[in-house]
C-alpha cells in the first residue's frame, strides 16, 4: 500500500513539474511574440520529425533483430511454404512503400518546416499524378491478388485421395483427437449420444467406429497428406498450428476441414533449431472462455517408422472405454450396412 | 425537455426548424434577421444538460468520450499488467477489485476476458465512434456549412442522451455480481449466447447487448441528422464541391453508419432472443460440460458473424473517415497550402464508403466459409487499398513545398499519416486470404488495427481537439503540453504496437490470458514487459492531455482574435464565443472553395471573399 502511495506521489510531483514547466514555456512564447515563438517551435519540431525518422528505422531494425529467431519464419508444411512466399512478396512491395512514404513524409516535415516570410507553393492538384498513383497501386494489388488467390485455391482445394484423416474436436477447454483406426474410416457420431464417457457421441453401433482411437497427442507422418476434420462441441474454437500455417475455426454444428503435408519431423526440427525440447504446438485461436489460453496440444511429426510404431501402440476407444461397461449393451453392432459405410469396412465385419 | 419547448423567450425554437433555416439561406439579406437571437435566457438545464445547441451537444459528446477513453485506457493498462508481468502479484488490484476477481493480487482469466472485452467495446463504440463523429460532426457541420444549427436539434439532443444511457447501462454492468461482458467485443455466439459457457456470458452480456441497442439508436439519430443537415442546410454559395473535406468525410461516415448499424441491431436482437427466449438463430447441437445437451437446434453460428461484420467492418471506416477529414483540413491550414487533389480526396472517400460495405467477410476467411466466397472478398478488400493510398499520397503532396506550421494539431496530423501507412500496409497482408491463414487472430491483427484505426483515429481526434478548442471554449490549450503529449504518444504507440507484428508472426493468439503454456509464444517475455511499460507511460501521458483539456477550459490563454489559425473556413467567421444560432448577423455567403491558401501571394482567402476580377477559380 505504501509503495502505491509513493508511486502516486511521484506521479503527481512529476505531473506538477511538467505542468509548471509547460506554463513557463507558454509564457515565454507569449513574451517572445507569436511570430518568433512559432518559428522556433516549427524549427524544433521539424528537426525532431527528421530525428524521429532515423530513430524509427533504428527501432524497427532493433526489434526485427531481437525477434528474428523467435518468429516462425519457415513453415514446416508444403502449403506453408506457399504462404511464406506469398508473405515475402507482400513484404517486398509493402516494405518499399513503407520506407519511401515514411522518408517523404518526415523529410518533407523537416524540409518545409515553417518560417516567417516563407510562402507556400499554391499547388492544388495534378490529375496526371493522381492517375499514376491510382494506377501503380492498382497494378501492384492485382499482382498480389492473383498470386494470393492462386495459392488460396490450391490450399483450400480437395485433399489427395490417400490422405490420412485426423478428427479434431474442440471443447471447453481441450481438444479431442480421434483417428479412424485401421479401416481408415471414422465411425459416425450423434449429438444425442454425447455424455461424460463418450465425449464425442460416437455411435458404436457403426462398425467403422470400433477401431477408432483417441489420442492425447496429435501425430502426423512426415511427407504424407493429412486431412483435419474440425469441429466443436460447445463454443467456437479455432485450430491454430503456427509452424504448419494451419488455421481453421472449429464451429459447433458446422464441420470444417483443412489439409496439409508436414515436411519436417519433430526430430529434424530439434536439430534445426538447436532446441532439444522443441515441439510443434496446437493452440486455440478463438476466444472460448476462461481456459482459452490453456487449450494447448502437442503435435508430433514422425518419420514413417516412428508413425507406424506409434499407431501400433494405440488402443481402440471402444475396447478400452465401452467394452465391458454398461454402455456396451446400448451399442449393438449394426450389421445391416448402410451403403456409405458398407464398402469400406470389410475387414471388421464378421 | 418540455421546459425548452414552453420557454417564452426561446424564440430560437421557431427559427431552428429546418424549413425556416432553408428559408433563411434562400432569402438571405432580404429577410430581417431577428436580433439578439442568441441572447435568449437559458437556464442551467437547457444550456448545459438538455441543450439543443449543436456546439454544446458536441462538447457533451467530447467530454463523455474523454471519460470513456480514460476508462478504456485504464482497462488496457490493467490487462497489459497481466500479459507483461504474469508472475507478479499486484495486491493493490485486490484491494480495488476484491478477491473474487483478483485473488492474492493475481487476476483471474474471467476478469481478464472482461477487461479486454470492455476495452474493445468502449474504445470502438463509445470513444472512436461517438467521441469522434459525435463531437466533430455536431460541432463542424453547422459551423462549416453556415447553418444556425442541425436540421433537428431535438433529435440531436436525443442522440446524445441515448449515447449517455448506453454508457450508463454499460457502466452499471461493471458492478454486476457476475461482472461485465467477457466474451470479446465481437460477442460471437455460442460463447455469448449461452450463459453457462462463461462467467462473462452471464448478466454482463445482457447489459452489453442492451447498451449496444441504445448506442445504435443514438448513432442512427445522429447520422440521420448529419446527412439531412449537410444536404439541406448549406448556406448560400456552399455547393457540395465547396464543402471542407471534414464535412465530406462525416457525410460518408454517416451514410455508412445509417446503412450498417441497423444490421448490428438485428444481430443483437436475435442474440437476445437466443439468450432469453430459447430460440436458435445462432445455435446448433451444443453440449456444455457439466450441463449436458442444450436444446437449441438448427441455427448457424456463422450467420452472426456475417451480420456482425456487416456493421463491424464499415464501423472501422465510420471511425476513420472523420479522422481523414479532420487531418485533411488541419493539414491544409497549417501547411498554408490547398489540400492536394481535393476532388481525388472526395472521390476516394466515396470509393472507400462504397467498398467498406462490401468487404465484411474478410474477417471470416478461416471460419469455414466457402473459399470461393472468400476469394471475392479478397478482391474487394484489396481494392480499398487503392483509394487509401491515393489519400496518403495526397497528404504527403500537401506537405510538399508548404510552409509547415507545427501546432500540436498539425503534429498529430503528420503522426496520423505515419500510423495510417504502417497499419494500412499490414491490411494488405490480412486482406489476402492466403496470408490471413497464418496471421488471423494473432497479435499481427492487433498491431494492424490498433495502428490503422485505433491510434490513428485517436490522433485525428487529438488533432481536432487541439485545433478547434479555441472555437469550442474561447481559450487555447497549452501548446507545450501539446508537444509533450504528441511526442510521447507517437513514440509510445509504436513501442506498444510495432513489436506485436513479430509476435503475430510467431502465431501468438489474441486474447490470451497467459502465454506460459506455449513454447512458441512464451519467447516474448521481455518484449511483453517493454510493451506494458510503454502502455502505462502512454496512458499517463493521456492523463496529462485530459488535465490540459480541462485546465485550459477554465484557465487557458484567452483567444483574442476570431481566426487564430488564419483559416479559410466559415467557423472562424463567428464571434469568439458564438451563441446559439452561430452568427449574430445574417448567415455568411460562400464564394469559393475552402482551400485558398497562399494563392496569388495572399496567405489565405476566406470562403466568404468574392472571387476577384481575373482570379482563376478553383472549386
Amino acid at each position: 500500500m505504501s509503495t502505491t502511495l509513493l508511486v502516486l506521489l511521484i506521479l503527481v510531483a512529476f505531473g506538477t513539474i511538467i505542468f509548471q514547466l509547460s506554463k513557463a514555456n507558454d509564457y515565454i512564447a507569449i513574451l517572445k511574440g507569436a511570430d518568433q515563438a512559432n518559428d522556433e517551435s516549427d524549427n524544433v519540431n521539424g528537426k525532431l520529425f527528421f530525428l524521429f525518422l532515423i530513430v524509427f528505422f533504428v527501432f524497427i531494425a532493433w526489434t526485427t533483430y531481437d525477434s528474428w529467431h523467435k518468429m516462425v519464419l519457415t513453415a514446416s508444411s508444403v502449403h506453408g511454404r506457399w504462404i511464406d512466399l506469398n508473405f515475402n512478396i507482400n513484404m517486398l512491395f509493402t516494405g518499399v512503400v513503407f520506407v519511401l512514404t515514411h522518408i517523404l513524409l518526415f523529410y518533407f516535415a523537416f524540409k518545409y518546416r515553417g518560417k516567417k516570410g516563407k510562402v507556400a507553393y499554391y499547388y492544388p492538384e495534378n490529375n496526371k499524378l493522381e492517375m499514376w498513383w491510382t494506377i501503380v497501386p492498382a497494378v501492384v494489388l492485382t499482382i498480389l491478388i492473383v498470386f494470393g488467390l492462386y495459392n488460396w485455391f490450391r490450399i483450400t482445394g480437395p485433399a489427395p485421395e490417400d490422405s490420412h484423416i485426423v478428427e479434431l474436436t474442440g471443447k471447453q477447454f481441450n481438444w479431442m483427437v480421434r483417428y479412424p483406426g485401421k479401416d481408415g474410416v471414422l465411425g459416425k457420431r450423434e449429438f444425442k449420444l454425447i455424455d461424460e464417457t463418450n465425449g464425442l457421441g460416437i455411435n458404436f453401433s457403426d462398425p467403422n467406429s470400433r477401431d477408432d482411437f483417441m489420442a492425447n497427442e496429435i501425430h502426423f507422418e512426415v511427407g504424407k497428406p493429412v486431412v483435419l476434420k474440425i469441429g466443436s462441441r460447445d463454443v467456437i474454437h479455432s485450430v491454430g498450428m503456427p509452424h504448419f500455417r494451419v488455421k481453421m475455426d472449429a464451429v459447433p454444428g458446422i464441420p470444417t476441414t483443412f489439409w496439409l503435408i508436414p515436411t519436417e519431423t519433430t526430430d529434424e526440427m530439434r536439430e534445426k533449431t538447436g532446441n532439444p525440447d522443441f515441439v510443434y504446438e496446437l493452440a486455440c485461436d478463438n476466444i472460448c472462455g476462461k481456459g482459452h489460453s490453456a487449450m494447448r496440444m502437442v503435435v508430433v511429426v514422425d518419420s514413417h517408422e516412428q508413425y507406424m510404431k506409434w499407431l501400433r501402440k494405440q488402443k481402440s476407444f471402444y475396447d478400452t472405454q465401452i467394452k465391458g461397461t454398461d454402455l456396451e449393451s446400448k451399442f449393438a453392432l449394426n450389421t445391416v450396412n448402410t451403403p456409405e459405410s458398407g464398402s469400406q469396412n470389410k475387414s471388421l465385419n464378421p | 425537455m418540455s421546459e425548452v419547448h414552453t420557454h417564452p423567450h426561446h424564440v430560437n425554437e421557431e427559427q431552428l426548424t429546418p424549413y425556416d433555416s432553408v428559408h433563411f439561406q434562400d432569402a438571405q439579406g432580404e429577410i430581417h434577421e431577428p436580433e439578439h437571437h442568441h441572447e435568449h435566457e437559458d437556464n442551467f438545464i437547457t444550456k448545459y444538460i438538455f441543450s439543443q445547441d449543436h456546439k454544446m451537444i458536441a462538447k457533451q459528446f467530447l467530454v463523455t468520450a474523454i471519460f470513456w477513453a480514460m476508462v478504456g485506457g485504464l482497462l488496457s493498462v490493467l490487462f497489459r499488467l497481466q500479459i507483461g508481468f504474469p508472475d507478479t502479484s499486484f495486491p493493490i488490484l485486490t484491494s480495488i477489485f476484491g478477491s473474487h476477481w483478483v485473488p492474492n493480487g493475481k487476476m483471474t482469466p474471467d476478469f481478464y476476458n472482461m477487461l479486454i472485452t470492455m476495452h474493445g467495446t468502449i474504445m470502438v463504440f463509445f470513444v472512436l465512434t461517438a467521441g469522434l463523429s459525435g463531437t466533430f460532426a455536431n460541432f463542424l457541420i453547422p459551423l462549416q456549412l453556415g447553418a444556425r444549427d442541425m436540421a433537428s436539434p431535438v433529435l440531436n439532443m436525443l442522440s446524445y442522451w441515448f449515447f449517455f444511457a448506453a454508457g450508463v447501462v454499460m457502466f452499471i454492468s461493471f458492478f454486476l455480481p457476475s461482472g461485465a461482458s467477457g466474451v470479446g467485443w465481437t460477442a460471437y455466439p455460442p460463447l455469448s449466447a449461452i450463459k453457462e459457457a462463461a462467467v462473462g456470458a452471464e448478466q454482463g452480456a445482457d447489459f452489453w447487448l442492451m447498451s449496444m441497442a441504445l448506442f445504435i439508436i443514438s448513432s442512427l439519430l445522429g447520422g440521420l441528422n448529419y446527412i439531412t443537415t449537410i444536404m439541406n442546410l448549406r448556406t448560400k454559395g456552399m455547393s457540395m464541391l465547396r464543402m471542407p473535406l471534414t464535412i465530406w468525410a462525416i457525410l460518408f461516415a454517416s451514410v455508412l453508419g445509417l446503412l450498417s448499424f441497423p444490421v448490428l441491431l438485428g444481430a443483437a436482437i436475435l442474440l437476445i432472443f437466443d439468450r432469453t427466449l430459447g430460440t436458435s438463430f445462432y445455435l446448433h447441437d451444443i453440449y456444455i460440460s457439466g450441463i449436458g445437451q442444450m436444446e437449441h437446434s438448427g441455427g448457424s453460428a456463422i450467420l452472426y458473424q456475417h451480420l456482425f461484420w456487416f456493421l463491424g467492418h464499415p464501423e472501422v471506416y465510420i471511425v476513420i473517415l472523420p479522422a481523414f477529414g479532420i487531418v485533411s483540413e488541419i493539414m491544409a491550414t497549417n501547411s498554408r497550402k490547398p489540400i492536394f487533389g481535393y476532388r481525388a480526396m472526395v472521390l476516394s472517400l466515396n470509393a472507400i464508403c462504397v467498398l467498406a460495405l462490401l468487404v465484411w467477410a474478410h474477417h471470416m476467411f478461416v471460419s469455414g466459409m466457402n473459399p470461393l466466397v472468400g476469394s471475392v472478398f479478397v478482391f474487394l478488400t484489396l481494392l480499398i487499398a487503392i483509394p487509401s493510398s491515393v489519400k496518403v499520397f495526397n497528404w504527403i503532396a500537401t506537405l510538399w513545398r508548404g510552409n509547415l506550421h507545427f501546432t500540436p494539431a498539425m503534429m498529430f496530423c503528420v503522426g496520423f499519416v505515419s500510423l495510417f501507412i504502417s497499419g494500412g500496409l499490414t491490411g494488405i497482408f490480412l486482406g489476402n486470404s492466403t496470408i490471413d491463414i497464418e496471421v488471423h487472430d494473432t497479435y499481427f491483427v492487433i498491431a494492424h488495427f490498433h495502428l490503422v484505426m485505433g491510434v490513428a483515429a485517436f490522433f485525428g481526434m487529438f488533432a481536432g481537439v487541439y485545433h478547434w478548442f479555441p472555437k469550442m471554449f474561447g481559450r487555447h490549450m497549452s501548446t507545450t503540453m501539446g508537444y509533450i503529449h504528441f511526442w510521447i504518444t507517437m513514440i509510445g504507440s509504436y513501442c506498444i504496437f510495432w513489436p506485436q507484428h513479430y509476435m503475430g508472426m510467431s502465431g501468438m493468439p489474441r486474447r490470451y490470458f497467459t502465454n506460459e503454456a506455449f513454447q512458441t509464444f512464451n519467447q516474448y517475455v521481455g518484449m511483453n514487459e517493454f510493451i506494458t511499460i510503454s502502455a502505462a507511460i502512454v496512458f499517463l501521458t493521456q492523463l496529462m492531455f485530459v488535465f490540459n483539456f480541462f485546465h485550459s477550459m477554465f484557465y487557458g490563454r484567452k483567444v483574442t482574435e476570431k481566426n487564430p489559425w488564419r483559416s479559410t473556413t466559415l467557423e472562424w467567421t463567428t464571434e469568439i464565443h458564438p451563441g446559439h444560432g452561430n452568427w449574430d448577423g445574417p448567415l455568411p455567403e460562400v464564394h469559393r472553395w475552402p482551400y485558398d491558401y497562399s494563392k496569388d501571394g495572399e496567405d489565405f482567402i476566406p470562403q466568404t471573399e468574392p472571387i476577384r476580377p481575373g482570379e482563376t477559380v478553383h472549386g
